[in-house]
């Protein structure tokens, strides 16, 4: 950065603490992007403006928010009745985490399609899936604050996962109850650790723009830039307007729903109070967690895919297994780097990997819908069909296809591909 | 109405298989057919008359078993109640307070800030002058059934004989909307159950239709504030977006 024009104030503090240049290295002119990068990188930077979103209006809701299970589900009510905007700001929060998650799925199926996990970006597509972990870990005790029928049956029957843990299992759920049922202390500990974790999730962030910058983004073609003159453009004012445009079309998909259907995401028993002695008919997680929850049940004693990895049975019953399997289908991300063995990054290169890709997609689409109808008849049947399918995939599929494949021609270079695009 | 449709759709198509599925407990109720309501819709707004005759329903009728614990009178004035009408209503009833100078608890007439008071003066005396069960508080009944208002109105007016092959244990009521169809709540409301004063025909229908939007209103107080400040936001958003577009094609200009 030229600092002879600084106006004398930036100079002065640019001498001292050079936020100038660093903020002109990380976001400005001087940080390279490749030019090719379509829209399906514009959500990197919507989940930016989400966290803060969630953060701002999380904090206005703690300052009106009683942890307690005798006032936590009034207190709420208060906040959308009496608080001034109160509505407006728990609206934004409740939808925010619906959003949330579309835009952190829509970021993480957009790296599978164009291989942004391959090297050299294995740590930051790694710690991408920490941040997932951590967000799901925060939605989930964020959903029992307003203890609800579905707070509560949800906290417990989420909670009661962790007693399938051989030995220690039962001592896990204690700590986590803090007694011996979902009660008081847990929402204590849930909202504290609620208030939390958003925090680590910004250390992690940190982290992984940090590890961006160091190879810079991926893009459509995957491959490396290999001029930066030709093939990058500055952050700023490229991607810096674009990504601003992004957030406006983003916002008035979320404020629609803020203020015309807020509750479409939600369930409606979370509008009744909690009551330990009535269970709901039908006990189901946010949306967001459906194709986990599906997963989860798919593994009953007649699964064969149960059968197999607990050698019948042998090694663990099917309430362990499909604890484990749940965890896994989350965990086993961590390894796409390796799990894909291709040279070529972006499966616009790859149609083998890149059908693949779609039917994999179509899978978890189908998981969530099993996730949310009733364990029973031909719902079982589906779940445990692509329950075996995400691991298929992923276990199989990938590695076959990835070093089976004969990718296409790749362009000569990624100013190459967009002038050949032009044409 | 049809934008929300639209867009509902189209994210249902999309998101959506994710949505979380209506389950019904019982396998065979019925969801309650939709009805025209006035709040329905991007614009839609709460007939305060209707509203208010459905005040009159709530209190003369529902208020003798359900409470309304998360609405104080002071609320009233969302349906158009002027001030002197809310001292009035709240006069009506008589509140415990205290304990005064002395210790003692004492009565005195309602205030408008004070909660709407509840028929039973706690759970368990609501629950054994009923049954066994507490007939539920509808501040939040349009929000907390699947279908909504549209549920309410439906049970209000879906009682029915049974039909014959159906076992109807004998505290038990049929109702067509109803999960399950046995319902402890004998039918509350009938032609004339309540005396309008502003010449409205009472009907049956009329009765369940106002209670209704006195129900969706008290459940979603800031509705018509919201989508009021939504239309602003979005056009607002709409501009702003549109003039993003505008300055990203004339920097990107150079590069294509």
């Amino acid at each position: 950065m030229d600092t002879n024009n600084m106006h004398p104030v930036m100079k002065w503090v640019e001498y001292r603490l050079p936020v100038f240049s660093f903020l002109d290295h990380s976001l400005g002119t001087q940080y390279p992007t490749p030019k090719n990068l379509n829209y399906w990188w514009n959500f990197g930077s919507l989940l930016g403006l989400v966290l803060v979103i969630m953060i701002a209006s999380g904090i206005s809701l703690a300052m009106h928010y009683t942890a307690h299970i005798d006032f936590a589900f009034n207190s709420v009510e208060r906040i959308m009745r009496d608080v001034n905007y109160g509505w407006l700001i728990r609206y934004i929060h409740m939808n925010g985490g619906s959003m949330f998650f579309i835009a952190v799925y829509i970021h993480i199926f957009r790296g599978l399609y164009f291989g942004s996990y391959q090297a050299p970006r294995e740590i930051l597509w790694m710690i991408g899936i920490f941040i997932l972990l951590a967000m799901m870990a925060t939605a989930f005790m964020g959903y029992v604050l307003p203890w609800g029928q579905m707070s509560f049956w949800g906290a417990t029957v989420i909670t009661n996962l962790f007693s399938a843990i051989p030995v220690v299992g039962d001592s896990i759920v204690t700590l986590l109850w803090g007694g011996f049922s979902v009660d008081n202390p847990t929402l204590n500990r849930f909202f504290a650790l609620h208030y939390l974790f958003p925090f680590v999730i910004v250390g992690l962030v940190v982290l992984h723009i940090w590890a961006l910058h160091i190879h810079g983004s991926n893009n459509p073609t995957g491959i490396d830039v290999k001029n930066k003159e030709q093939d990058t453009v500055g952050f700023h004012p490229y991607f810096s307007v674009k990504d601003l445009f992004g957030m406006g079309v983003f916002l008035m998909f979320f404020m629609f729903f803020v203020f015309f259907a807020p509750n479409f995401f939600g369930e409606v028993d979370n509008y009744i109070p909690a009551d330990p002695m009535v269970t709901p008919t039908h006990i189901v997680p946010e949306w967001y967690f459906l194709p986990y929850y599906a997963i989860l049940r798919a593994f009953t004693g007649d699964f064969l895919v149960y059968q197999v990895v607990s050698l019948g049975g042998l090694l663990m019953d099917a309430k362990l297994a499909g604890v484990l399997a749940m965890f896994a289908s989350i965990l086993l991300l961590l390894f796409m780097p390796w799990l894909d063995g291709a040279k070529v990054r972006s499966c616009r290169f790859r149609p083998i990997m890149a059908m693949a890709f779609w039917v994999f997609f179509l899978d978890c689409l189908v998981l969530g819908y099993i996730g949310g109808k009733p364990a029973e008849g031909i719902y079982v049947t589906i779940g445990q069909f692509t329950t075996f399918y995400y691991f298929f995939h992923l276990l199989v599929l990938v590695p076959l296809i990835s070093r089976l494949e004969r990718p296409k021609p790749l362009p000569e270079s990624i100013n190459a591909s967009v002038l050949k695009a032009a044409e | 109405m049809n934008i929300i449709k639209t867009s509902v759709a189209v994210l249902t198509l999309v998101g959506a298989v994710f949505t979380p599925q209506e389950t019904l407990a019982s396998g065979d109720t019925p969801h309650a057919p939709k009805q025209e309501w006035s709040f329905n819709g991007l614009f839609g707004t709460f007939d305060q008359a209707a509203a208010q005759r459905g005040f009159q329903v709530y209190q003369e009728v529902c208020a003798s078993c359900h409470g309304l614990n998360l609405l104080s009178y002071r609320h009233l004035s969302g349906i158009g109640f002027n001030e002197a009408e809310i001292k009035a209503i709240a006069a009506t009833v008589e509140v415990q307070d205290g304990p005064d100078s002395e210790g003692e608890m004492f009565d005195r007439p309602g205030i408008p800030a004070d909660r709407f008071v509840s028929p039973y003066p706690n759970p368990q005396a609501a629950a054994s002058s009923n049954g066994g069960k507490a007939p539920p508080d509808l501040s939040l009944m349009t929000k907390a059934r699947l279908g909504g208002s549209n549920y309410v109105y439906g049970l209000l007016t879906g009682y029915a004989d049974a039909p014959i092959e159906f076992e109807l244990p004998e505290d038990g009521n049929y109702n067509k909307y109803y999960p399950g169809h046995v319902i402890a709540m004998a039918a509350p409301l009938d032609d004339e159950s309540v005396e309008y004063t502003d010449g409205t025909k009472p009907t049956l229908a009329q009765h369940a239709k106002d209670v209704t939007t006195f129900l969706a209103w008290a459940a979603e107080p800031e509705m018509e504030e919201r989508k009021r400040m939504g239309i602003k936001v979005l056009l607002f958003l709409l501009v702003l977006t549109g003039m993003l577009y505008a300055v990203k094609r004339k920097v990107w200009e150079d590069l294509h």
